[in-house]
Formats: C-alpha cells, structure tokens, sequence
C-alpha cells in the first residue's frame, strides 16, 4: 500500500521537453508563473493558453497526467473563486439575498481561476518531464552563484538527491515495522483522530531510530569513497546546454514578446 | 614491505552508561600486528565482537589507533595529509548494500567515488563501464538500485569501490546480510577480483565456507589475533577453533569425525571434494 507512492510525478516517454536542459525548464517555468500575472485582458490569456497547449503537444505526455494535478487544488480553486465572486465591489450584476455578484468581482474571479490552472498544469509540465534527479541537478547549477554569499547550495542539492534515494527504502521500512507491530497486536486503523496519532508513536519511533542508524552507514561510507564536499568534484553527467536549450530560450522569449504585445493590443480593446 | 602494515595496533573505545558517565575502557583491538602483501587474499575471522569490524575501519581511516601504526602503502593514517589518498588506495565495502549505495541510478553510484576524486568526466565513464563489467553488472547499469537484490547491490557496491582504483579492497561482512544465492555471487566476484585483476583483499567475514579460498586466515578473539596460517592450517585444528566459539566448514566437521571414529584421514579437509577423493569414492 505504501510501496504506490511514487515520487514526483515523472511521466517516461522520448519528446523534446524531456530532453530540454533542466535549468531551460526551471527558467521557463518560473518565467511563466510570473507571466501569468503580469496582464489582465483576455488576449494576454489567449498566448498563455496556446503557449501552454503547444508545450503539453511536444511533452507527449497525456493530458489526463496534467489534469490530475488539478484535482489536488480544486477545493482552493473554488475558494478563491467564490471569495473574488462575492466580495468584490463594484458594479452589481446579480443580486440575491445578502449576496451581491459584481462585474468586477465575475471578472477577478474568471481571471484568478485561469491563471491557477495554468500555473498547476505549467508546473505539472515540468515534473512530468523532468526526473527528480536531474531537477536537483538543474536547482544546484542554477543556484550556483549564491555559493558565494555562503549559501550551502551543493549540500543542500546533495541532501535532497540522498532523501529521494532514500524515500522508497523508508517506506517499504515503515511497512515492515507496521506489520510487525500488527502482528504484536497493536491497532493502527480504529479510533479517532487522537487515538490513531497515539497509535503512530511505536512506528514512529523504531523508524527514527533506524532513520539515524542508516544516516551515519551513508556518512561512513561516502567519506569511505572520498566524498569531502563539493569542492573538487567532478560531474559524471555534467549539464551542458545543447542546440535546444538555446532555442528553447529563443522560444520562451519570444513568448514573453508576444505577451507584451497581447497587452498593448489588449489595452484598446 | 607489504601494502597494509599494522604494528602493535590497539584501539579503545570508553564505556558510557545511560547518562554519559564513563563506565570503563574497552579495548576493541588489541596488539594486532597485520602484514598483507601486494595481491594476497586475506580472510579475517572471529565471532561479533572479536574487533574485526574496528581493525577493518583503521584501514580506511575512519577510526584512527589509540597506540600503534596503520601503513597503507607506506602511508600513515594518522597523517591528516594522507587520509584522502588512504581511502582512495583501500576501498571499503559495508556490510548492509542499502546503506552505501548513494545514487538513484546504478551507473551513477559507480561514479559517486570517481567525481569525489576530481576524476574528468570522460574518464568517469570509463571507468563505471569498466568495474560494471568486472562485477557482472553492466546489463544493470540504468536501473535503480532498490530493484536489486542484495547480492546485485553488495556486487555494485563493490564496483563503486573498484572505480576509484585501489591498491586493496577490504570487505567488512559484505554478505551478512545476504541469502545463500547472494553470498555465492559476492565471493565469486570477490575471488576474480583477487585472481584476474590482482586486487589485494582483506575479507572479513564470520562465514567459514568463505575463507577456504583465501591465501591466508587470520583469527580474531577478544581484539586480539589468535591464529594465523593457510586455511589448512586453521581448519585443522577443530578443537580449538570450537572454543573460539567459530563453526567450521560441515565437510571439515565431517571428516574430523570420521577422523575421531578412527578412519584415517589427513587433517583440515576444506571441500566436498577433497573428502570423497580422500575416501575413495570419487569417480574419475
């Protein structure tokens, strides 16, 4: 039961986007999220929408993938949707009971709904296609600079690859331990929500402990195999932008040119 | 002057209780004087807690002697200099495979050792490709590590180690905590690393069935080297290793019965085969 908690969400399969650097698509993904609230007419969606379209056609990922993302925030999405919808002053369309709905608030509310299923289906893009792993490649490269103002960045990368390599281990861990203290009697499914936390401590504890023990084996043997940081070190599969990168580049751009345009074009409308 | 030296090595640890007072002083080893050879296979035996473990870990220069000297390759461990260079000349395989595989992927686990080592990146590759192959795993080389069995992870283990190209290998238990299928193929690996590549290796094990193959056996009790000598040598003489509370070989345990009952046999018989010929029974 544990053991179907896959990490991140990587979809396999051969396309461009998957070949894409990942500094290219943490770029383009942070770039978007912030393009996404930069305009607010309708043309502006227009782009974002066909941006967003053409990426998922060339990411050959199903849709579906995309959209189940979405399922996560649908309760936020309707919050905030029914929050804009209501309380916004204005000009009153419809009036019913205490409740007023505005133009202005029926146009807020529109707006943040698109850009929040754009901004969970952009960035489900990027997990879709990127591995874990070559994401906390991408981060460390792309924090790089910061080293220099003493931010801890190679460790920090170091860390997150050595918890996803670690993750699977601990789960199929915590199955055992779960199993074991069944087989001791102890009940994990009945009781309410205090019960069933109280319930977690003999879990939890034999996990932390071996969580630990396994912490200093993995020290032990990477200063075994040399390991003294990240200075000095050599990339095995060192990030090197091809042809595609820069084109991506040029690609997202041009998207951010054609935005501009969009608003100023927007602006008469 | 052989490629690991130890002169007089003790090493000792303090006994705290709950409360972080000292209790005592352990000596975890005691006096070892250990001399191995470019190229030589070398077995180290003993019961848990015989110091086995700690004596293996003053070779890497994880723990450093409280009395005494470890030369690796003329090197002293206690020389900070030097430590970097020790652990690049002997390789280290642990006991437990889950807990020294560091990446998500085969390949790039071989590499963790290689890019410590500032090796380029080309050469890397080279390499992976290279100790994959000498431990049978290349075919492996783009799964994830959790899908193995522990035998394949224990044989990717070691290619990590054997990518940093060191003078010897020491294996701290590497198949405690394998089934009998996984122990095959780690010492079967182990034993062409030794023969085809002349890989010095310091095995420890408390598996008698391993040993046999050594070129040499020590036994370790209370941290003290008790016996040393061919794998003959130490299996001949049953009584004293029983005391030492270490089983012997079933075949050896067989034939030393026999022996007592009164059939004559040579002493420290090691294999199966070794018997039914000594018997008679083998058939051409």
């Amino acid at each position: 039961m544990l053991r179907d908690i896959t990490l991140g969400q990587y979809y396999q399969t051969e396309s461009v986007i998957h070949r894409l650097d990942p500094r290219v698509k943490l770029t383009g993904t942070i770039l978007y999220i912030i393009s996404l609230f930069l305009f607010n007419q309708f043309t502006g969606y227009l782009v974002a929408a066909l941006f967003l379209c053409v990426v998922i056609r060339l990411s050959k990922v199903p849709f579906r993938y995309m959209v189940r993302g979405m399922k996560a925030i649908l309760f936020l999405l309707l919050f905030t949707m029914a929050f804009n919808l209501f309380l916004t002053p204005g000009e009153p369309l419809v009036q019913f009971w205490k409740l007023t709905i505005t133009r202005e608030g029926l146009r807020i509310s529109v707006f943040m709904a698109i850009r929040l299923t754009f901004l969970i289906i952009g960035s489900s893009v990027m997990t879709l296609t990127t591995t874990p792993n070559h994401l906390t490649d991408g981060m460390e490269k792309l924090m790089g600079p910061l080293k220099k103002v003493r931010v801890p960045v190679h460790e920090v990368s170091m860390m997150m690859s050595i918890a996803l390599r670690f993750i699977p281990i601990l789960m199929e861990e915590t199955d055992k331990i779960m199993k074991a203290q069944i087989a001791r009697g102890a009940d994990f499914e009945s009781g309410n929500l205090v019960k069933k936390a109280k319930a977690m401590v003999p879990l939890l504890v034999p996990l932390f402990i071996s969580a630990f023990r396994r912490a200093n084996d993995l020290a032990m043997a990477m200063e075994a195999r040399c390991y003294q940081g990240g200075a000095g070190r050599t990339k095995m599969k060192p990030l090197q932008y091809a042809r595609r990168d820069y084109l991506a580049y040029g690609v997202l751009i041009a998207y951010l040119l054609a935005l501009m345009l969009m608003k100023y074009v927007g602006s008469f409308i | 002057m052989g490629i690991i030296q130890t002169n007089k090595l003790v090493f000792e640890y303090i006994r705290r209780d709950e409360e972080g007072n000292a209790e005592g002083i352990t000596r975890a080893v005691d006096e070892v004087d250990l001399d191995v050879k470019q190229g030589e296979f070398v077995a180290i035996l003993g019961h848990n807690g015989s110091g086995k473990s700690t004596l293996a870990k003053h070779i890497n220069a994880i723990l450093y002697p409280t009395e005494g000297t470890v030369l690796v390759d003329g090197q002293d461990t206690r020389e900070e200099a030097h430590v970097w260079e020790i652990r690049q000349k002997a390789g280290m395989v642990f006991q437990n495979p889950d807990n020294q595989i560091i990446g998500q992927v085969v390949e790039e686990d071989v590499g963790f050792g290689p890019e410590n080592m500032g090796v380029p990146t080309k050469e890397i590759w080279e390499r992976v490709e290279e100790s994959l192959k000498a431990v049978g795993m290349y075919a492996f080389r783009k799964h994830s590590p959790n899908k193995l069995s522990g035998g394949q992870k224990q044989r990717v283990s070691i290619a990590g180690v054997i990518a940093m190209h060191p003078k010897c290998i020491i294996l701290d238990e590497p198949t405690a905590m394998l089934d009998p299928n996984g122990r095959k193929e780690v010492i079967r690996v182990v034993r062409a690393l030794n023969h085809v590549e002349e890989v010095t290796i310091l095995l420890i094990t408390h598996y008698m069935e391993e040993v046999i193959y050594a070129d040499r056996v020590i036994v370790m009790d209370q941290g003290r080297a008790v016996m040393q000598g061919t794998p003959r040598e130490i299996f001949s003489q049953v009584e004293r290793l029983k005391s030492l509370r270490l089983d012997v070989p079933q075949v050896t345990m067989l034939a030393h019965s026999l022996q007592k009952k009164g059939v004559p046999l040579p002493d420290g018989i090691l294999t199966a085969e070794e018997l039914a010929d000594a018997l008679g029974y083998r058939k051409g």
